[in-house]
């Protein structure tokens, strides 16, 4: 059969011609491959992929399960059994996960076969790809930037066509942002929502695996799948996992969207703007009543998450010491030496820079000043959420202020790179579930640079975030469009 | 000059769990290198603790039996350093909200050491408690020649922390402590407390001062303590040292020192200079605790602790204070003595055989009082045939002995060796009736006023009895027949 057009299908008209028999899995892997094979090579999306595993699965599918038989490309930070999972750092060089994370177990049970690794910003920590050790992804709407970060090689692969779905994770934006600057769906679920079992750790109460995908349609399948309590983390809710899927009805009729006017700021791009604006203005025609509302600890959030992130991160990247796996220094002479090499020559400098800062403000004598100070100035941002969401539904604004930038245009300016996720921050420090979707294209140097809308939504609430999204969805036809 | 001591210790408990604190492997001691390992004990990228509830459960059942305060809810936090023995390169434990606050451990004469307990300074001293928290073990490395091995089945193994205030006087009192300790933990059934496998250790802080100055002198730190006599050689060594520095005119500088057993002298490792700085923080990873489930679960757990039971010997069974510590010193065997005592006509007869016979029975059978062949109740038979004159005491050691080697009930040896006494009057009369008329001469000496001849007449009874004539009442009833001239041949 003619498979041209398949590498174009949403996950779930690819399931509605796998249940029809018009496509076998077999199929679906082989034409992947191919497009992989044509078209990665400029984006760089991939660090490795397993295709041979992939067809056995393939073969093995049972297409009547929910996501039976669609290959799902996973971020280098998730572990899949016997496949690398190197965090893109050369100190997890050798590294084979002996187990799969919650979520590729649930996945997997759902029928869908994980396949290949996704570049991202070395222990995503990053916001456009570049500190990945492997090397660069690019966007596939301009090969010239960046496709964001830290999970871009699986916003530019969905982007690029090179997978059908795939999952990133979100500490500080890295779902949306990526989602925003290469024209796909991004959903970060709320804190809790999807096991971080098998995610390995950079910030610990902000980390969340979520999906990227061509429709909000297909994000709701694969939240619907991978959600729910695990006995393997603690910080899973065990609250109801409801169809996501069967709740996109597409009416939002008297539902209320908060402008945060902390959020159109000065600095913010006047195409990303104006492209927002329309957004909001275009909701107003489906019915919904936009309200102003404040968050007034926005200001915060970027230097608050700098110093819980950093924190956190700088114990959870200690396990990295060459002891047990991953890189590991020669010519070392005694313990200290041995970790001290281990470590410079493992970590690149994104990475150091943090551990370094978290180490700081851990230390005896500033660790009220910075670590317990940011803790409080994080519970008064969780609080401006919960304010802000007695009066609306979700909130409405920017994924990211600008459209991609430049590779090389942060890179010697980590300051400038860390306000790339001033308008995602925040809702990791709460905990609040986001999306980004495509709402419009900005023209820089002849070319269309895709712009993210981003809407946010109380916690647990993913079902009520994505019917919004979802109604936009299908009333635009933005996210039809692909580059070229 | 005279000097004071002070010591305050931080005994590390091995709780008594099946699975370890954040992961379900088992807790095994002696499997082979690494058998109980999973991505989370070995600090594999990605993988995440989850809380041991029945770690928790033990911890304030200790927190219970040491009278502390249970916070209402407590966190978890990670200790940050580096060594090859912590997988994660931190240590989950618990900073400034650990689960029990305050309480203490009352200290019991026979916990002192031997040699001491004629000389207790402080009788019936309590050693106030400053907190019980919980926290995860380290692996164990194997030094080699050009390598070391990290064997992680400890790792992550529920470890408890008990701190003390630093109100102990003497090497001999830290003794006590950690026996008196040891026996509450026992009877919690928290921690089999095996100092060998290293399920009990401790780090003591030792300072002394001279007397009459108010503040303590320079806290010297001993590390990993790992048996009660090595932590009495140990502080008593510290405190000679230490006397001897300050006698000599230097001055102490707060630092950690090692104990090393061969040479018996402790060893320097750093100063407070080198002191580690750990950036404790909250684990993300793990929710708070609240505590008040656990309480109850706890409380309905509670044991009788040790003073309660002596206290309840001396007034039960009335056995001595000495006996009763002795007894309940040992779960096992008080819980051996109760089962025999109960149901025994004169339960105190019982407290000696147990702490005698018995005890010596079983430890010369190479034993320990759970593998007592002899079951209590069979213990109380043999006692209540000897109370009832069934047989005489020293029939009785012959009988326990057969018992305790061929499990036999005491009834059926007296039966089988034909022991049992003969009591019975009218039997007995007869017998005696056959002895007066088979020896008229020493009858009649006897009624001529010799008292000579009424023990070979007893022993004739006796005799014709095969000696299971009771000798008590058969002295009677001869002593009433001859007196009375009422002899078969009489008038």
């Amino acid at each position: 059969m003619d498979t041209a057009d398949l590498p174009f299908l949403t996950v779930t008209e690819l399931q509605r011609r796998l249940r029809a028999r018009e496509l076998t899995p077999r199929e679906v892997v082989d034409t992947l491959a191919a497009r992989i094979e044509a078209v990665d090579p400029a984006i760089h999306a991939y660090l490795s992929t397993d295709l041979d595993q992939a067809r056995r699965d393939a073969d093995a599918a049972d297409v009547s399960l929910p996501l039976g038989g669609v290959p799902i490309a996973i971020k280098d930070v998730i572990s899949v059994a016997g496949q690398p999972c190197g965090c893109a750092s050369h100190i997890l060089d050798g590294y084979v996960a002996p187990y799969d994370a919650t979520c590729i177990a649930r996945l997997r049970a759902a029928g869908a076969i994980p396949f290949g690794r996704l570049n991202m910003d070395e222990f995503a920590m990053g916001s456009s790809t570049e500190n990945s050790s492997k090397g660069a992804t690019l966007n596939p709407w301009d090969t010239t930037r960046v496709p964001g970060g830290s999970s871009g090689g699986s916003a530019a692969s969905v982007a690029a066509r090179t997978a059908f779905a795939s999952l990133g994770t979100d500490t500080g934006g890295s779902i949306r942002q990526p989602a925003a600057l290469c024209g796909v769906v991004g959903l970060k679920p709320s804190y809790g929502r999807i096991s971080r079992y098998g995610l390995v750790a950079f910030a610990s109460s902000l980390d969340q695996v979520g999906p990227f995908t061509k429709t909000v349609e297909d994000a709701a399948r694969l939240l619907g799948v991978m959600s729910g309590l695990d006995p393997h983390d603690s910080t899973t809710l065990d609250a109801p996992v409801p169809d996501y899927a069967a709740l996109l009805t597409g009416d939002i009729k008297g539902l209320k969207l908060g402008l945060p006017k902390e959020y159109f700021i000065s600095g913010i791009d006047p195409q990303v703007e104006a492209a927002v604006r329309a957004a909001v203005d275009h909701y107003t025609k489906l019915g919904a009543e936009i309200v102003e509302v404040s968050l007034p600890h926005t200001e915060y959030a970027v230097a608050v998450y700098y110093i819980v992130a950093t924190a956190e991160a700088s114990a959870n990247l200690a396990r990295f010491d060459g002891v047990r796996y991953g890189h590991r220094a020669r010519d070392t002479s005694g313990l200290l030496d041995f970790y001290g090499k281990t470590r410079a020559e493992g970590f690149g400098p994104e990475v150091k820079r943090r551990i370094i800062l978290g180490t700081y403000v851990l230390s005896s004598g500033y660790h009220d000043a910075y670590y317990l100070q940011a803790q409080k100035v994080r519970t008064l941002i969780r609080k401006d959420f919960e304010d802000a969401f007695q009066t609306v539904d979700a909130l409405i604004c920017p994924t990211s202020p600008v459209p991609a930038f430049k590779l090389g245009e942060h890179t010697q300016n980590p300051l400038a790179m860390y306000l790339q996720d001033i308008f995602t921050i925040a809702a990791n420090l709460a905990g609040v579930c986001g999306v980004s979707l495509p709402c419009g294209f900005a023209q820089v140097d002849g070319k269309d640079l895709p712009i993210g809308l981003q809407l946010l939504g109380p916690s647990f609430d993913e079902a009520r975030l994505l019917q919004i999204a979802h109604a936009y969805e299908q009333t635009t036809d933005w996210h039809t469009r692909r580059p070229s | 000059m005279k000097y004071l001591t002070t010591i305050g210790l931080e005994v590390h408990v091995q709780l008594k769990t099946r699975s370890k604190m954040f992961c379900a492997c088992a807790v095994e001691y002696g499997a082979g290198p690494n058998a109980h390992t999973c991505p989370t004990c070995l600090g594999l990228p990605g993988a995440l603790p989850v809380m041991n509830q029945h770690a928790l459960e033990l911890t304030t059942l200790t927190g219970l039996m040491l009278d502390c305060a249970i916070a209402p809810y407590c966190k978890f936090d990670r200790k940050n350093y580096f060594y090859p023995d912590m997988p994660k390169n931190y240590q989950i434990s618990q900073y400034d909200l650990p689960i029990c606050v305050g309480g203490a451990v009352p200290l019991h004469d026979l916990a002192y050491p031997k040699d001491a307990q004629k000389s207790i300074a402080t009788p019936d001293k309590k050693v106030g408690l400053v907190r019980i928290h919980l926290e995860e073990d380290v692996a164990k490395s194997f030094h080699y020649d050009t390598s070391t091995g990290v064997d992680f089945n400890r790792a992550g193994t529920p470890l408890m922390e008990i701190v003390t205030e630093p109100e102990i006087g003497s090497p001999e009192e830290a003794f006590a402590f950690l026996s008196s300790l040891r026996q509450i933990l026992l009877y919690g059934g928290v921690s089999d407390a095996d100092m060998e496998k290293g399920q009990l250790r401790c780090d003591c802080n030792v300072s002394v001062r001279p007397e009459g100055q108010a503040e303590f002198g320079s806290k010297i730190e001993i590390k990993n303590m790992n048996t009660v006599s090595g932590v009495r050689k140990a502080l008593a060594y510290e405190v000679q040292r230490q006397t001897a520095e300050l006698e000599g005119g230097r001055k102490l500088q707060q630092e950690t020192r090692r104990w090393d057993d061969a040479s018996a002298q402790t060893f320097l490792m750093r100063t407070k200079e080198n002191a580690h700085d750990y950036r404790y923080f909250p684990d993300p990873d793990l929710m708070p605790v609240r505590t008040e489930t656990l309480v109850t679960t706890a409380r309905a757990g509670m044991p009788e602790l040790p003073s309660a039971k002596r206290a309840r010997f001396v007034d039960q069974y009335g056995v001595s204070g000495y006996d009763a510590a002795v007894l309940a010193d040992d779960q096992d065997l008080s819980a051996y003595f109760e089962a025999a005592a109960a149901k025994a006509a004169k339960p105190k007869a019982i407290v000696n055989w147990v702490l005698n016979d018995l005890l010596s029975a079983v430890s010369s059978a190479g034993k320990g009082m759970r593998e007592c062949p002899l079951p209590p109740q069979a213990l109380t038979e043999l006692v209540d045939l000897i109370d009832a004159g069934k047989i005489s005491g020293k029939q009785g050691k012959e009988v326990f002995a057969e018992m305790f080697g061929s499990g036999k009930g005491a009834a059926t040896i007296v039966k089988e060796k034909g022991l049992e006494q003969l009591s019975d009057t009218g039997t007995l009369e007869a017998l005696v009736d056959q002895v007066i008329a088979a020896n008229p001469k020493p009858v009649a000496d006897f009624k001529a006023g010799n008292p000579a001849p009424l023990n070979f007449l007893k022993g004739q009874v006796m005799k014709l009895s095969k000696g299971q004539a009771n000798p008590v009442v058969t002295s009677e009833i001869l002593q009433r027949k001859l007196t009375a001239g009422e002899g078969p041949g009489g008038v």
